[in-house]
């Protein structure tokens, strides 16, 4: 399947093996991927807090790049990403006259966006246009007693009716369908659908420190391995600052937070370190000794 | 009819005992509500039931509860929706539950009185009163009434719609970390305030909720506010437009980083097509400039991270090449976004559109305020503004 493919800003900067890990997963997930390396940042909520029409603007010129592709869709790694653009393409689809507007915007490039994109961030794709059966039939490491908690952040579940999340579409328990999928254990605690704190962490420190802090800890507490997110942001908050949230909470944390493409690409027989595992703040130990062991007690 | 599991947790502070599930059997029809089955249950089982409520026709807002983990009105959720959603969000009966259950608990982020009766004043109101909930005049008052212009009305209305029922604030998710944050509903009623161009005080309202560190940038855009609304006030769209008032109309730089970050942020991606991560924190303590990283805040700021940064540098997170430079666009594309940037925000009037008031085009009918002509297409300034005003 070929796709456009938006990479978001993050995954090329702070959070290299998130692009990294996708690049290696896709062939195993039979993904052709067409980047979108003209297209700009998304705006991640902020444009559109500073201007609604800039923030538009940005995306619609993505949505255009990415339909003049032969992809069937466009695919985005980032939840973030996700909902950004979610909002801008509903106000974009929703009336003809604002488009029209936006579309002018984008006039000297001679870019259009037409209305109706399908636009779905990996983990949607994967059920929904992969499959949970052929993805377990492309596994060849299962990610048996690995148990792992998602986090699935705020961008890629609410608002649920912006994301088409209803009873033909139950985007919201995808992560735990895809880790079972996969062959691990599901951990539910009570931060499954929480912020990660990172939004604010340049305005109340203290604050997002604990947000991140609290999840991490109410994971560890109900036994969890590890974490999986679809966000590379909250990874930043939840991985790369995860010594100082210990610290806000002031309890010994510890816990390795994988990438959504990172576990795909573990129970598809990929290395840790080709994954970009070590470039993991928090060192995934308990991830790699299990990966590890199952290689080891796996038939020659 | 068919029967549900009603689980009801109660709660008395002051009988020393801790709070239980209390299991009823509720035979009524899908399209009865929760409040029917829990007043069934009041009436006919256990009066002790504590639950407040009046209208019974989600006006009054005073029947604010979670069902199956979400919060809303007990009075306009009806049953089978309740029960079929799952815990948290979305739609899936709760694991190992039977499909007719519906678990009732009273809302988050506030003192229990009794069983499913919060203590509203200790927050929510309290949080109401904190942001002047009142117009104050400017003037001198008009002889005759005020004439205001049909566009702001039309502006203020989604604020407007809120009944006070205090679901937002239950599930606020910075408030639940941070209780002194000033919270989804005032900061909506905030806003109703900050958009009437009657009201004197736009400027210092403003700046008193930017400069207040648990304000307008305490909000983390976790969006539940907005699920949680039953009237669509979608409070997390007002603290944004709060806070595009305050940073892009009155340029209030605020002691919280909030607009330094949005400024650099927007310049950044102008400038480089793309975020700048390395950029951008230095920006946001110490000022839009690549000066900002020789700034006392961020040098503040950089120390007490030192041990964040030389670890990612260590583990390869972030080259010194992205560190230093950046990640750009090509430089035709770059050249493009900067003629896309000029246009937009040099334009006189911003250009917004709410569906809250324009509706979508396949609906059958607009959410709200079907009288509106402009198509909810709408334009306006600060400038805008004080002309009407």
């Amino acid at each position: 399947m070929k796709v456009a493919y938006w990479p978001g800003c993050v995954s090329r900067g702070f959070t290299p093996e998130l692009h990294g890990s996708m690049a290696k997963v896709a062939p195993l997930l039979d993904l052709e991927l067409i980047e979108l390396d003209r297209a700009a940042c998304c705006g991640a909520g902020v444009i559109a807090e500073h201007n609604q029409e800039l923030a538009d603007t940005l995306n619609a010129r993505t949505f255009a790049l990415a339909q003049q592709t032969d992809g069937a869709l466009m695919m985005n790694i980032c939840s973030t990403c996700q909902g950004a653009q979610s909002e801008c393409q509903e106000r974009l689809d929703a009336n003809t006259e604002y488009r029209a507007q936006i579309n002018q915007n984008l006039a000297d490039e001679g870019l259009v966006y037409e209305r109706g994109l399908t636009n779905k961030n990996l983990l949607w794709l994967l059920v929904e246009e992969i499959g949970l059966d052929t993805l377990t039939a492309k596994v060849t490491r299962p990610l048996t007693n690995l148990k792992v908690g998602p986090f699935y952040g705020c961008y890629i579940v609410r608002p649920a009716e912006r994301l088409h999340i209803d009873e033909e579409h139950q985007r919201d328990r995808y992560m735990h369908m895809v880790i079972e999928a996969l062959g691990g254990t599901v951990i539910d605690y009570a931060g499954v659908y929480k912020c990660c704190g990172f939004p604010i962490i340049t305005m109340n420190k203290q604050a997002s420190l604990a947000m991140a802090g609290r999840h991490i800890g109410d994971a560890i507490d109900a036994d969890a391995d590890c974490l999986v997110v679809p966000c590379p942001l909250c990874h930043l908050n939840l991985d790369l600052q995860q010594p100082q949230a210990a610290r806000q909470v002031g309890r010994e944390l510890g816990l390795p937070v994988l990438h959504l493409p990172q576990l795909v690409g573990l129970a598809l027989g990929l290395e840790p370190k080709e994954l970009g595992m070590s470039k993991h703040v928090v060192k995934p130990t308990s991830v790699i000794d299990w990966s590890a062991s199952v290689v080891a007690g796996a038939p020659a | 009819m068919p029967e549900y599991l009603l689980k009801i947790r109660r709660f008395d502070p002051t009988s020393g005992e801790a709070a239980y599930w209390d299991e009823h059997s509720v035979e009524l029809g899908e399209r009865n509500s929760v409040l029917d089955a829990i007043l069934k249950v009041r009436d006919e089982v256990d009066g002790s039931v504590g639950i407040r409520c009046s209208c019974q026709q989600a006006i009054c807002g005073s029947c604010g509860v979670r069902m199956n983990g979400k919060p809303g009105l007990a009075c306009n959720t009806h049953l089978q929706v309740a029960a079929a959603r799952g815990h948290g969000i979305g739609w899936n009966p709760p694991e190992g539950g039977p499909v007719g259950m519906i678990e009732v608990e009273p809302m988050g982020n506030m003192p229990v009185i009794r069983d499913l009766i919060v203590d509203m004043d200790a927050v929510h109101w309290k949080k109401i009163q904190r942001v002047t909930p009142y117009l104050i005049n400017q003037q001198p008052v008009p002889d005759r009434e005020y004439i205001v212009p049909h566009e702001n009305m039309v502006d203020v209305t989604q604020t407007m719609a809120c009944i006070q029922c205090g679901a937002c604030v239950s599930d606020c998710l910075s408030m639940e970390i941070d209780p002194l944050f000033i919270g989804p509903a005032a900061l909506a009623k905030a806003y109703r305030f900050v958009g009437d161009p009657r009201d004197a005080d736009h400027f210092e309202r403003l700046k008193d909720l930017s400069e207040d560190e648990h304000g307008i940038y305490d909000c983390t855009h976790c969006f539940n506010c907005i699920d949680a609304c039953p009237k669509d006030v979608a409070p997390m769209s007002q603290i944004m437009r709060l806070r595009r008032r305050a940073g892009s109309d009155e340029k209030i730089v605020d002691r919280n980083n909030g607009h330094r970050h949005e400024d650099a942020f927007v310049t950044l991606v102008r400038d480089y097509g793309l975020l700048n991560e390395a950029e951008l924190l230095p920006r946001s303590y110490g000022g839009n400039s690549w000066f900002a990283k020789f700034h006392p805040a961020a040098g503040k700021e950089l120390l007490s991270s030192l041990s964040t940064v030389i670890t990612g540098v260590l583990r390869g997170k972030m080259s010194p090449k992205i560190a230093l430079f950046g990640h750009k666009l090509p430089k035709a594309d770059l050249d493009s976004l900067k003629g896309i940037f000029t246009k937009i925000e040099s334009r006189p009037k911003r250009v917004e559109l709410n569906l809250y008031i324009s509706g979508y085009e396949d609906d059958p009918e607009p959410v709200a305020v079907a009288s509106v002509s402009e198509a909810g297409v709408r334009a306006q300034s600060a400038s805008s503004e004080s002309e009407t005003s």
